[in-house]
């Protein structure tokens, strides 16, 4: 009789879910009400978890739980320790929840609220946390190994170094995008910027009161970190508000660039104590808290979605970023469905917590299921603003005009209404002197999120709750920073040491500080050219970001596919193969069209020879020809990247596809590297 | 009610790292009691340089 009711149960459930999805597909014209993205997407997330997941754990990895894990095998009290499984899956989602599934969704939504949607649903189930969980499991049964480690012993040399050159290249876009994200955030708004500074200060004291007055005290330094943050958001209001101080943190986008590089390199430089790790305690509870509190507004508020199903910009033609909606509403979502850089996470550092193999399925599978759900919010929290405003907020003025009256004449021509006298109610709202042309996806979505959260408690305090949520972005962007500016100096002195041993010596100030400089550097060349960038910078870097995550995905995935057909599971092997296909075709098509396209706005080619031939002609005007020439130069070097990224993706997939053919000719191949069973002795 | 708070307490204190120092205390006392313990100023700075020398935020 309970099976009945258990079958009863995953029937309404598959019901429930596809009428939603279906809701959500066919609906036209009217609104639509956002608690139908979240019954579509929990019924999904539900139904993949049950079914798919169990199916791949049971017939695919066969999971077992009589195995030790590494974490029983090499217990050593502190990286390899087992770990009750709920504090492991609390670990694991705060590593891998980071601000690409919040800001990507909402770049995407410029295609309308259809097409991301169903992306970040499909692609997550189907790809990325079937990516997440089978990367885990292969690492777990290789002793907590790394991915780049795994690629060398499993595929050869070839992928190894494909792997490393991948890893660091995906982590100076990154921190250049997300640099740029915060300049856009904070430049001339001295609110943002005051409460920004602020939180400096804070994470030095909570760092030192960690370090030396209540060592190890992790819970109450943040929650007193956490009161601090507030009063920095208090306190940004404050100066907004005087005449006096407000002057002084009015900055240009130069000097916000600035900024990030020198913070940069201090939280590098810094020992981690001090900066870095208590900042990361505090995002960490700050994120995991605003997480819960938005999916509790939304399903309290119930907001209606008011963004069409399809908008006309699916052509290429949209402000936000050029580019038609293949490939690059794939390339753009990048992290909400599928990410690469949890595959760095899910081998190497989570494996060496899990106290038993089945618990992958729960921990792999389950946590990106998670981290899907926060980009469906971010969708629902980009689309419940009018339309109009979602596209003044976040076209750069390159596109629409420096003038509101331009702006909103040409946003409104494009069927979206919106008024100069409305944007600027909005502003005074939110405490800002304008909302126009704020590019780069944190300030819609804090407007989303403060709208909501207003809504939701009590319809009062818009102006604290957006620079709360600014906040929260930024401190969240930030601790992506330091601790990539931290390891991808750790990874560039690794390169090092084979020229250099002196600089590749990590334990060396000296080079410390001069592998951070040069770290910073390579990442801050893109971020100046983001913020150059008269079309706004995203345009250019959120595309080349998304390509090198997917990149690292379709390597981590080739990875999973070569040895699931080592394993003798060739009959299986689409489960990591058929996302790998669909990958590189997307990588592919994004890359070609990024460098060849003939359209200057979407080709990087393209765009620099029509800069050459304007600088040439002497049409540009003075301040624009002086940028010229570096503008130029680095579109060319972005090209190159582009392909880049391609070439090493089909030489990992080439390699194992050589591979998969020796093995299946029964000629011999790297043996399958997985350590040995030993029997579990836990209970 | 209590014991169901109690443990809330002590998964908030497990999943934040804030009672690390008193399992490593009593891990250690079970696997080599005989060499002295870290202090817990010295086990948490320790722990911060092996927690940030690796790969643990994503984007």
């Amino acid at each position: 009789m309970p099976n009945i009711l258990s079958k009863l149960v995953w029937v309404v459930i598959a019901l429930v879910g596809a009428s939603a999805i279906g809701g959500i597909a066919l609906h036209r014209g009217e609104q639509i009400n956002a608690l139908w993205f979240i019954a579509a997407a929990v019924c999904t997330y539900l139904i993949g978890y049950r079914f798919y997941s169990a199916w791949i754990c049971a017939k695919v990895l066969v999971l077992d739980e009589t195995r030790a894990t590494p974490a029983e095998r090499f217990n050593n009290g502190r990286d390899f320790i087992p770990t009750n499984k709920w504090v492991a899956f609390g670990h694991h989602f705060a590593a891998i929840a980071g601000p690409g599934p919040l800001i990507g969704p909402t770049l995407a939504m410029q295609f309308g609220y259809l097409p991301g949607t169903l992306w970040i649903l499909a692609g997550s189930v189907l790809g990325g946390c079937v990516q997440d969980m089978v990367t885990m499991f292969c690492s777990v049964r290789r002793d907590g190994r790394s991915l780049g480690q795994m690629a060398r012993d499993e595929l050869g040399p070839v992928g190894g170094w494909a792997a490393l050159i991948g890893s660091l290249m995906i982590i100076v876009i990154l921190i250049a995008v997300l640099g740029l994200v915060i300049v856009k955030a904070m430049k001339h708004s001295p609110w943002a910027t005051a409460t920004v500074l602020g939180t400096i200060p804070v994470a030095m004291l909570i760092g030192i009161y960690m370090r030396g007055i209540r060592p190890g005290r992790v819970l109450e330094g943040s929650l007193i970190g956490i009161s601090l943050l507030l009063v920095c958001v208090w306190g940004g209001g404050y100066i907004n508000g005087s005449e006096s101080l407000r002057g002084m943190f009015d900055w240009d986008d130069m000097t916000c660039a600035w900024f990030v590089m020198i913070y940069g390199f201090a939280a590098a430089a810094l020992p981690v104590w001090l900066l870095l790790a208590p900042r990361d305690y505090l995002s960490t509870f700050l994120k995991l808290g605003v997480v819960f509190m938005l999916a509790a507004a939304i399903l309290i508020w119930a907001p209606m979605v008011k963004m069409p199903a399809l908008t006309q910009f699916v052509d290429g033609t949209g402000p936000i970023f050029k580019g038609t909606l293949f490939p690059f509403v794939f390339i753009t979502i990048a992290c909400g469905a599928i990410s690469g850089f949890h595959s760095l996470v899910s081998s190497g550092t989570t494996p060496k917590l899990l106290a038993n193999e089945k618990e992958i399925r729960m921990i792999g599978y389950g946590s990106m299921a998670l981290e899907s759900f926060v980009a469906i919010m971010a969708v629902i929290a980009a689309t419940v603003m009018e339309p109009g405003i979602y596209f003044a907020i976040n076209s750069p003025p390159g596109v629409v005009g420096k003038e509101a009256a331009d702006a909103v004449a040409m946003i409104t021509s494009w069927g979206f209404p919106v008024t100069v006298d409305q944007m600027a109610a909005l502003a005074k709202g939110m405490g800002e002197d304008t909302l126009f042309g704020r590019v780069g996806g944190a300030p819609s979505l804090a407007v989303g999120m403060a709208t909501i959260f207003s809504n939701t408690f009590g319809g009062q305090l818009l102006d604290m709750w957006y620079h709360f949520a600014i906040m929260f972005e930024v401190l969240f962007i930030l601790t992506t920073l330091d601790a990539g500016t931290r390891v991808g100096r750790f990874m560039l002195q690794d390169l090092i040491k084979h020229v250099s041993p002196a600089l590749g010596n990590v334990s060396s100030y000296p080079a410390t500080v001069i592998s951070s400089a040069i770290f910073v550097g390579a990442w801050g060349y893109f971020l100046v050219q983001g913020v150059k960038d008269p079309l706004g910078g995203v345009n250019i870097l959120w595309p080349l970001f998304g390509i090198s995550n997917q990149l690292l995905a379709g390597i981590a995935l080739t990875v999973a596919t070569g040895i699931i057909i080592k394993m003798g599971k060739v009959r299986y092997a689409w489960v990591t193969g058929l996302p790998l296909t669909w990958l590189a075709i997307v990588c592919t098509s994004a890359a070609i069209e990024k460098v060849f396209s003939s359209n200057p706005a979407v080709g990087f080619l393209a765009g620099a020879n029509k800069l050459a031939a304007d600088l040439a002609a002497g049409t540009l005007a003075p301040a624009k020809a002086a940028g010229a020439p570096s503008l130029i130069l680095a579109q060319r070097i972005d090209a190159a990247l582009a392909l880049l990224f391609a070439a090493i993706l089909w030489i990992v997939i080439a390699d194992m596809l050589r591979m998969a053919r020796r093995y299946l000719k029964g000629q011999s191949v790297q043996p399958l590297s997985e350590s040995p069973h030993v029997a579990t002795q836990l209970a | 009610m209590r014991d169901d708070l109690k443990k809330l307490w002590d998964f908030m204190r497990e999943v934040t790292g804030d009672d690390a120092y008193e399992r490593y205390l009593t891990r250690h006392r079970e696997t080599h009691p005989e060499v002295p313990p870290l202090t817990e100023k010295e086990f948490f700075a320790s722990e911060q340089d092996r927690k940030w020398s690796g790969i643990n935020r994503c984007c």
